[in-house]
């Protein structure tokens, strides 16, 4: 699962040693996360992201599991628990600002990391099981988010959970007795928030074993780069530490920053001030929005208007809303490029461009009540979404003509400081690139 | 076969979007969307400067009791304020005795249970209760404010937009309904009992103008009790009952902050020094 050349796990002291023949878990994380993992060098701080989103899992799990022994998941006491936690107990207030806050900066980063693929082509053979997996982790995140977010029990929390549950209402025939049965009853309520409390604590350590499967087919080819062009040779790699650790190392160290000047200093600048009002099943808020990492995909579900013949349009906004996800699954076919990096296909880069504003259009529509100009907006922005990957994608992988590839990875590396044709006078090129100071 | 069939579905979705957008357009058109009286005549909380404004801002002791005498002369005859306990009060600057003194001399009882008869029946609080409310219930509530249950107030700055500029505002905000208003917008005259305020989401509010004079509260720092005073100090002081631990909250985020710039310039030092020649070396 691993390049040849990659370094060997030999444990010097006894006792590591006597480990090694028990129990090979240091040798496990030596070669997925050690020195015996070779990485392209050349990757930029985009390659970041997926260390930072464990790292936002790991706080959200520790955070929320101090957070959970403070809660009570019934819908008498449930606010007053989570005030509680904010007014008497020790650190409590830092506890639940973590959290949700970090629900938030998981999102950024995933998003980040999930535009990184996008433009890289990170998607593409021999990758396809990464993406999928990564897909999987994205959704159960957003199960695992919105069901979080009704455990206060505030206003949004409750009209929240009702709109969202009265998505599958909208399915002909099976849709209503689907809601009662996922709510538990015809409203949200006791039993709605029980479970949602059980699946809110399982989920995240599900998501930790996808991220497992995630890690393991990310190394059977090894980590992507920027310039798309396979490792073909030990001078085209770096082992992952201390090259890589040293790099996530700061990359965690800027993500803590910028993660604490929201926690400490603008904690409720991502949430929504209605949620600081107890549920209330009789007094609807006057716009009902989820939080902002849903908003492209709420845009989605509001931007169909008009009934397409029998099919009414509220249904039609809730298969557009799962198609605009599902069909990221087919993107590895859609896009069949043999190119990956967008830095060399110059039509596909214009095209993910204008993905990216049109997203964040979607985004800002989503959070804007569901008024005109905002509906007209998504709807033109939502139908270049679905025409983007289902139509553009395809042409283009069809039509564009890429610019010339560099030859090899350390190539382009030479190429960007201006160092030129030496790679094949070297002598002794490539027979021991690592430093023996690795591991 | 994947790219032909996500052909059609993309043409359906994005086809019908885009006949469901020329819909929109042409109702936009032929019937443009017409301004509503909130539209027209809600304002955005006023600007009003606070000692807790900014990143090192922090609460005027002085002011939190002075707003704590009005929530106690003036608010807590209707509103109550479920989340704060008397012993938090001691966070206002009060010591220990004070703290009992406010509790036992509370003009609301703490409900609780006869020891000799089991009966139910009040008694006095005392520092570990929380304010006891005003009304038994949500129907005495609505029976009593003209059919309005008035909110607590525990969180309320935290559960509007710029709270604590809008609790100061509502407060300063009654006024009459302007006359424009009713000439725009005939029918949205305010109804008997309730009370025009351009602060209000709906324009219209059941509590009366809760502070009419100055003078109404005798603030014993020497204060001048202007209704504007008066009502920025109560605005302070439910600042502090929904963000009790704002301070220690900024204290800690400067702490924080500054480790880990250090930690942080310490990784990339060491990223650098990790790298160095690697960059570039063929």
């Amino acid at each position: 699962m691993s390049f040849p050349w990659a370094e060997h796990y030999t444990p010097k002291h006894p006792v590591m040693q006597w480990m090694d023949e028990k129990l090979p878990l240091p040798r496990l994380v030596y070669n997925a996360v050690g020195a015996g993992y070779p990485v392209p060098r050349n990757l930029n701080y985009f390659w970041n992201f997926g260390v930072l989103a464990g790292l936002a899992l790991m706080i959200q799990i520790v955070t929320g599991v101090i957070m959970a022994m403070h809660y009570g998941a019934n819908d008498l006491v449930a606010f007053a628990t989570v005030e509680q936690t904010m007014r008497d107990v020790n650190s409590g207030w830092l506890m639940r600002y973590a959290h949700a806050n970090g629900a938030s900066f998981f999102f950024i980063v995933v998003y980040l990391h999930i535009f990184r693929g996008l433009f890289y082509g990170s998607y593409k053979a021999p990758r396809e099981m990464v993406w999928l997996l990564g897909l999987v982790i994205f959704l159960l995140m957003m199960a695992t988010a919105f069901m979080g977010y009704v455990l206060p029990w505030g206003q949004m929390s409750y009209w929240g959970a009702k709109v969202i549950t009265g998505l599958f209402g909208a399915i002909p025939v099976v849709g209503e007795p689907i809601q009662t049965w996922l709510l538990g009853g015809f409203a949200p309520g006791n039993a709605s928030l029980n479970r949602f409390f059980s699946l809110h604590f399982l989920l995240p350590f599900v998501i930790a074993g996808v991220i497992i499967l995630h890690i393991w087919a990310l190394h059977i080819p090894g980590s992507s780069n920027p310039t798309g062009v396979e490792v073909k040779g030990p001078q085209d790699t770096v082992p992952f530490h201390p090259y890589y650790t040293a790099k996530d190392g700061f990359g965690a160290g800027v993500f803590l920053i910028l993660f604490s000047i929201m926690l400490f200093y603008a904690p409720n600048y991502l949430g929504h001030p209605d949620n600081y009002i107890e549920a209330n099943p009789l007094s609807t808020p006057a716009h009902i929005v989820p939080e902002w990492y849903f908003w492209p995909f709420y845009a989605i579900l509001r931007a169909f208007t008009v009934d397409f013949f029998f099919v009414p349009a509220k249904l039609l906004g809730v298969l557009a809303m799962f198609a605009s996800i599902l069909l990221l699954f087919f993107l590895p076919w859609l896009d069949n490029s043999p190119v990956r990096s967008g830095n060399y296909r110059p039509t596909f880069k214009k095209f993910f461009w204008i993905l990216v504003a049109d997203v964040l259009i979607l985004g800002y529509c989503g959070g804007a009540p569901a008024e005109e100009p905002y509906v007209m907006i998504s709807q033109v922005a939502a139908a270049y979404y679905f025409a983007h990957f289902l139509i553009v994608l395809p042409l283009i992988a069809r039509f564009e003509k890429p610019l010339p590839l560099p030859g090899s990875i350390t190539e382009s590396v030479l190429n960007r400081y201006n160092i030129k044709g030496e790679e094949d006078a070297l002598p002794g090129m490539g027979a021991d690139p690592q430093p023996s100071t690795a591991g | 076969m994947v790219r032909i069939g996500a052909f059609f579905v993309g043409l359906f979705f994005a086809g019908w979007l885009l006949i469901s957008f020329l819909f929109g357009a042409a109702a936009y058109v032929s019937d443009p969307p017409q301004p509503t009286v909130e539209h027209e005549f809600h304002k955005a909380p006023k600007h009003v400067s606070f000692s807790f404004d900014g990143p090192f801002g922090r609460y005027d002791r002085q002011q939190l009791q002075r707003g704590f005498q009005v929530f106690k002369e003036v608010c807590s005859a209707c509103h109550s304020l479920k989340f704060v306990a008397f012993r938090d009060l001691e966070a206002l600057g009060y010591n220990e005795a004070e703290v009992k003194a406010i509790a036992k001399q509370w003009a609301i009882k703490t409900p609780d249970v006869d020891p000799k008869t089991g009966e139910m029946t009040g008694r006095d609080p005392v520092p570990a209760d929380h304010f006891p409310k005003p009304f038994a219930n949500n129907v005495a509530a609505a029976a009593a404010n003209n059919n309005a249950i008035p909110p607590d107030l525990s969180l309320m700055t935290k559960a509007r937009h710029h709270g604590s500029a809008y609790v100061y505002s509502l407060i300063t905000g009654y006024q009459p309904q302007p006359a424009e208003l009713l000439r725009e917008f005939p029918d949205a005259k305010t109804p008997e009992g309730l009370h025009y305020n351009p602060y209000f989401a709906n324009l219209n509010l059941a509590m009366a103008p809760p502070l009419t004079a100055d003078g109404q509260v005798t603030y014993g720092d020497g204060t001048k009790p202007t209704v504007d005073q008066m009502a920025k100090d109560v605005a302070a002081f439910l600042t502090w009952t929904a963000e009790p631990k704002l301070e220690n909250r900024r204290r800690a985020g400067l702490a924080t902050i500054v480790f880990l710039l250090i930690a942080t310039g310490l990784a990339y030092m060491a990223y650098q020094n990790i790298w160095a020649g690697k960059k570039t070396a063929a």
